[in-house]
């Protein structure tokens, strides 16, 4: 499986998307820095991009390479070599080259900025932590669209459209039953509502602790108490490495009965 | 000649205040005695020491001193530590106020006055009293650099630091108070200047008006109470350079303005408040250089509010800069900054050459679904405010800043004694 890691993470390399993607983050962290001095803001805008941005990528990129590395699977796949490990050594390679792209493509600007001697290296820390499960969890659904749709065009589409439910639609649908139901305390059901959906769960998480909290002083004495614990903490990591591992299981049973 | 000169010297020798001094030691052994004693004109000096005492009348104009802080106990009593009624120009200075008791029915402080004028209470320390300073009916008196602490949790269990009851030309000056319900409360009180307080931590509010026109207030602070500052059916109230920051809770607010007419609030700084202003019923009010630093709201209105005007205002990161619950708009915005316009400046002339519309859609949802806070600044609520922005359906049409400038445009230089990092 190592040897197949390797060799899709030099693939992607060789693609230089990975490059491109390095690049983004590395421009977009040292304009933030270094043009705007407000940290505050510089890590507001760096949260809204994680939210959505490293998602979008994932999901793109998952399902691109499964796509395009179709030909080179099949002939692996006449080698003795199991199924699942071929598969777990791709996702593992797309999802690692994403997450190391993310993650010095905006630390070195942190650390030029001088952050690691700052407080707000939690902070930091904690969008990393939450780019690594966007990361993962969005190659993940997108490799089992991709499996799952054997027509490009159809899994493209259907990955754009998961991750437009998961980054607009779910909140659309989230905000309508809030105010079609808002005489009943809907505050229970906001929270599970936001713990399900990755994007929403990792959006507050950083939001938490960014003191972004306006929420807090209003209505959300719920979600501070939730979150702000330590056990709300652990649950959110839980529930976040559980998307990661539901979808790589149904990737693992599909993968044992696909016909290529 | 001669008799004149006699004359002269007895007035003067009668004149000459004389002062009694108050200690363990002394023949004069307790504070009562000691005032009782002194005549118009005299000083009590109160030396370093306990003094288990209430009920302290003052009927005579006299100072009373302490020296080192001598502390006035009243174990827990329900009474006033010094009581005066009908009395004038008295000085209380340099004491200590301790335990005064807690009632339910009765309002009780460590200096209760009624009917009194001219009096200066300055530089004590009040320490777990139900209520630190009460005066009724007063004019022109002084309360200036006192310190009240308390530790109060409930609003009913609670007092007031400074309480102030039909008063007319007061000033309360350099006073910090800190763990009270009210920091300061106004009742029926005009013409009265409040400058340099600093109020904290309080249950209720930092400084509380009601019914009470004409007031000034500037160069305060106040800091992590219910409110900052509520200001409640009053006219003409002068607001500056005051401070407003850290009132952050489910119900805080940094400026609470509740049927308020023809008020001035100028060069204030509201920092981090869950609601910077909150503006209910408020008509003719002008609002200039203020700043608005992360807030979660920097202003919300509530019930119909005419003719106020905001010009010159920065506001800045805030969750949300304005809260508006009507479609009509009678308010005047003109050369704000807003740190979320995006418009662009053609002429280089430092405005922006397209309005800027501050009150966003999703504003709306959160008023009337307030779990919906829980999307602020998600992907979708981004896309709907963009096409409220674009073209606005449910936000007054003329709710905009059509000159909104490209650079902050206040620059307040804080007070020294003012620690934003408390």
């Amino acid at each position: 499986m190592l040897k197949i890691l390797k060799y899709s993470i030099y693939d992607l390399l060789r693609s230089r998307w990975s490059y491109v993607y390095f690049f983004f983050y590395l421009i977009l962290g040292f304009v933030l820095f270094f043009l705007n001095n407000n940290l505050d803001k510089a890590i507001t805008t760096i949260m809204n991009i994680i939210v959505i941005l490293t998602p979008l990528i994932g999901t793109i990129f998952g399902v691109m390479y499964y796509y395009n590395s179709k030909e080179f699977t099949e002939l692996l796949l006449a080698q003795p070599i199991k199924r699942s490990t071929i598969f777990m050594g791709q996702y593992l390679g797309i999802s690692l080259s994403l997450t190391l792209s993310l993650v010095l493509g905006l630390g070195i600007p942190f650390a030029l900025y001088g952050l690691f001697r700052s407080a707000a290296i939690f902070d930091f820390s904690l969008l990393l932590l939450v780019g690594f499960f966007l990361n993962f969890i969005f190659v993940a659904l997108a490799f089992n669209i991709a499996i799952t749709v054997d027509n490009k065009i159809k899994g493209f589409g259907y990955a754009i459209l998961m991750w437009l439910f998961f980054a607009v639609i779910y909140d659309g649908i989230f905000m309508i039953t809030q105010n079609i139901y808002n005489e009943y305390p809907i505050d229970k059901f906001s929270l599970a509502a936001t713990m399900i959906n990755p994007i929403d769960l990792s959006r507050i998480l950083i939001m938490l602790k960014l003191n972004l909290s306006a929420l807090l002083g209003y209505t959300g004495a719920i979600f501070k108490q939730f979150f702000g614990s330590n056990l709300g903490f652990f649950i959110s990591m839980a529930v976040l490495i559980l998307w990661i591992v539901l979808p790589v299981l149904r990737m693992r049973v599909k993968l044992k009965k696909k016909d290529f | 000649m001669r008799y004149l000169l006699g004359l002269f010297l007895l007035f003067s020798f009668q004149l000459q205040a004389k002062t009694i001094t108050v200690c363990s030691t002394c023949k004069v052994k307790t504070v009562a005695a000691g005032v009782a004693l002194a005549a118009d004109g005299d000083t009590v000096l109160v030396k370093a020491g306990l003094y288990k005492e209430t009920n302290i009348e003052i009927t005579k104009a006299i100072k009373i001193i302490g020296e080192g802080f001598p502390v006035l106990d009243a174990e827990g009593k329900k009474a006033n530590i010094f009581h005066s009624e009908n009395t004038a120009g008295f000085t209380i200075s340099g004491f200590k106020f301790i335990n005064v008791g807690m009632s339910y029915t009765k309002e009780i402080a460590a200096v209760f006055t009624y009917r009194c004028d001219d009096f200066t209470i300055s530089n004590n320390k009040v320490d777990m009293c139900f209520y630190a300073f009460m005066m009724q009916r007063a004019n022109s008196s002084q309360l200036i650099n006192n310190k009240i602490h308390g530790k109060a949790v409930k609003e009913t269990t609670s007092g007031n630091g400074i309480h102030l009851w039909k008063c007319d030309d007061m000033n309360i000056i350099g006073n910090v108070v800190d763990g009270m319900r009210d920091g300061i409360y106004l009742e029926h009180v005009t013409c009265s200047l409040i400058t340099n307080n600093i109020s904290k931590n309080n249950v209720r509010y930092g400084l509380h008006f009601m019914f009470s026109d004409n007031n000034d207030y500037y160069d305060n602070e106040f800091m992590r109470s219910g409110a900052g500052v509520a200001v409640m059916f009053s006219k003409h109230i002068t607001m500056r350079n005051n401070l407003f920051h850290l009132n952050w809770g489910t119900a805080s607010y940094g400026l609470l303005l509740k049927e308020i007419y023809d008020g001035f609030i100028y060069d204030n700084i509201f920092d981090q408040n869950t609601i910077g202003i909150n503006i209910d019923g408020c008509n003719r009010i002008n609002y200039n250089n203020n700043k608005f630093i992360k807030n979660g709201w920097a202003l919300k209105f509530t019930g119909g509010c005419y003719t106020n005007i905001f010009n010159t205002n920065d506001f800045m990161s805030n969750a949300f800069d304005l809260s508006y619950n009507s479609h009509l708009n009678d308010n005047e915005f003109k050369y704000n900054y807003w740190s979320e316009y995006t418009g662009y400046d053609l002429d280089r002339d430092g405005i922006g050459d397209v309005p800027f519309r501050p009150v966003k859609l999703f504003s709306y949802v959160v008023n009337k679904t307030p779990e919906s806070l829980i999307l602020l600044s998600s992907l979708f609520v981004t896309i709907i405010n963009f096409s409220e922005k674009v073209s606005p359906v449910f936000t007054p049409d003329n709710l905009k800043d059509a000159t909104p400038m490209m650079k902050p445009v206040v620059s307040i230089i804080k007070p020294s004694n003012k620690d934003l990092t408390q």
